[in-house]
């Protein structure tokens, strides 16, 4: 025991601090809906999340519940109909002005937010006329101006990571399912995310297939990726999250650590939820 | 993962193969038919083909498919870069882009080429002078229209716009065939549309769009003969017919012209070939890769490829997934 006091290493500037503490997203009364009119389809009725920095939050839920179309809110891909998201401070897809008028943002600027959140799709979606390697290499060049070779060389660390070194030069459509989606989660790394999105990144794939991609997740979650994982893989939420959301009907019916909401379910559609995923 | 055979191959089964008499009987068949064919236009002194030797090589001729090649590769050209343009209208948000693009492939679609290319030729006659300068207000250049647009081209521009129109038909449903996941996972790295379109979705689009294009070059070698309509009468069929009508012998020049024709679809043929394995790369398992498989030297075919290449299963990953 030394007698000196304990200083923490942490930056103490009161804007880091405020930053270090603020959520990495920020979701208030979220609402989607689809069409209008009498075709119109409310998928989220008010949705709040908070997903805090470096952590892992799993949504679970039946198909249809709204988990996946929260996702894709969260980086752009489809546009909100009223509520607000902030990724990392920045309010996504608009900007209010001095005056408190919301703007819509020009595209090339939403792709600029974009570009910090890493998506994996549940089809992959890697580009076919692309090897591996191009595949990862793509968005470094393309978006943030990376030399070729620079973007090379880090596609090489990346596909090492995710145990594909060998692969590079393959085609997506010559590796096995969950090569390819291995591939993607290095693709959406290359451009150095804060944030990463999982839209059920195992459904795809052959039972035999999960274990890898799955162990790639695990790997990113340790290193301290801020991650929003929608999938049915019970034992990846319990064992990795840090906190479980389930949605029903487009809103958060419960919500809370792993322990908590999946093993001693308070909400009746949860436990019926589990009972038959499980 | 090696998929080297591991210990001793089982030795092929033996079977007499199904007898296929149907293939004898057709093949004698056809070589008589073919033999007959022959016999029919070689014999035949009608055809004159001691003329048709001579003029296949004379230098009008040759130059007259000199003036049908570049006639057909300019206007391909040029219609393959206002075709996109359009293709790429036609889908954007913008109402007016749409309804422009609309306008033109309605308008060039519908009116026959060769009263377009009447038109073009009548250009110099309809507007004696063009200009350019403020839309109703100064003009700053004038010139005469006949020394811009000579014959050639509004020969040109008249095959050119005309195929745009059928050609962006073509490129929008290439676009269309592209996975929308494809410019989504685009999107989600942060690249923004035009770059999605030239780096993304056109190269993938390529693979619908080559075959039919190809099909539509070697239609356009031929309706360039139309040009007579401006008129312009260097290219081949009218060069052939020129000469047919000055020396009373129309059928062997008829015959010239359509040999030089046979000879320069096959070429084209053979060009497609090679344009349809080149964006085939990374489909089909990399078979068609353009022999370029995964890079960096041969390797051994996967298991997965031979099982492939059987032909008797398919291999998309997503056959078996219910969304």
């Amino acid at each position: 025991m030394s007698g000196s006091s304990p200083v923490e290493p942490v930056e103490t500037t009161p804007a880091a601090l405020r930053q270090a503490q603020e959520p990495m997203v920020q979701a208030r009364d979220v609402h989607k809906v689809f069409g209008r009119g009498h075709d119109a389809v409310h998928v989220l009725k008010g949705v709040d999340l908070d997903v805090a920095r470096g952590s892992v939050t799993v949504v679970l839920g039946p198909s249809g519940s709204g988990k996946s179309t929260l996702l894709r809110c969260v980086n752009e891909l489809e546009e909100i109909t009223a509520g607000s998201i902030h990724v990392d401070g920045d309010l996504m897809g608009y900007r209010r002005d001095d005056k408190g008028v919301l703007h819509r943002l020009h595209p090339k600027v939403i792709a600029k937010q974009r570009s910090r959140i890493g998506m994996v799709f549940q089809r992959f979606h890697l580009f076919p006329h692309k090897t591996a390697l191009e595949n990862v290499m793509e968005a470094p060049v393309q978006v943030r101006g990376l030399t070729k070779g620079e973007a090379r060389r880090r596609a090489l660390e990346l596909l090492d990571r995710v145990g594909l070194a060998e692969r590079a030069e393959f085609y997506p459509a010559q590796l096995s399912g969950g090569q390819q989606q291995r591939v993607a989660i290095a693709r959406a790394l290359a451009m150095d995310p804060e944030l990463m999105l999982f839209d059920e990144p195992t459904s795809a794939l052959d039972p035999e297939l999960v274990g890898e991609v799955l162990a790639v997740m695990q790997d990113l979650a340790r290193s301290g990726m801020t991650m929003i994982v929608v999938t049915h893989e019970i034992g990846f939420a319990r064992e990795v999250a840090d906190h479980v959301v389930f949605m029903d009907d487009g809103t958060i019916v419960e919500e809370g650590r792993p322990a908590d909401v999946l093993d001693n379910p308070s909400e009746p559609r949860l436990q019926d939820f589990l009972a038959h995923v499980l | 993962m090696e998929d080297r055979p591991s210990g001793q191959l089982p030795e092929p089964l033996h079977a007499r193969p199904v007898p296929r008499p149907g293939r004898w009987v057709s093949a004698v068949v056809v070589l008589v038919l073919v033999a007959m064919a022959v016999n029919a236009l070689v014999t035949n002194p009608n055809f004159r083909w001691d003329t048709v030797w001579l003029y296949l090589r004379d230098v009008v001729v040759v130059r007259g498919v000199g003036w049908t090649l570049v006639l057909t590769f300019g206007s391909m050209a040029l219609a393959i870069v206002l075709a996109v343009m359009l293709a790429v209208m036609r889908r954007s948000d913008n109402p007016v882009m749409r309804g422009v693009s609309w306008f033109w492939i309605w308008f060039f679609r519908g009116t026959p080429i060769y009263t377009q290319l009447v038109f073009w030729g009548l250009l110099s006659v309809l507007y004696p002078r063009l200009s350019l300068g403020i839309p109703f207000g100064p003009e700053f250049w004038t010139f005469t229209t006949q020394d811009v647009i000579t014959a050639f081209w509004a020969a040109l521009l008249g095959l050119a716009l005309n195929e745009s129109a059928y050609l962006a038909e073509i490129v929008r449903a290439g676009l269309s065939s592209v996975d929308p996941g494809q410019a989504e996972a685009a999107k989600a790295l942060g690249m923004k549309d035009g770059k999605i379109l030239r780096r993304i979705v056109l190269p993938q689009a390529m693979r619908v769009i080559v075959p039919p294009t190809g099909n539509e070059t070697i239609s356009m070698l031929k309706t360039t003969s139309l040009v007579l309509a401006v008129p312009f009468t260097l290219e081949l069929t009218y060069a052939t017919n020129a000469i047919g009508n000055r020396i009373f012998q129309p059928i062997p020049l008829l015959i010239v012209a359509a040999l030089w024709y046979l000879l320069i679809t096959s070429v084209l043929m053979i060009g497609q070939h090679y344009l349809e394995r080149y964006y085939g790369r990374g489909f089909d398992g990399g078979r068609t890769g353009g022999g370029r498989g995964p890079r960096g030297g041969r390797r051994k075919p996967r298991k997965q490829d031979l099982i492939g290449a059987s032909g008797t299963t398919k291999d998309d990953p997503f056959l078996e997934v219910t969304p």
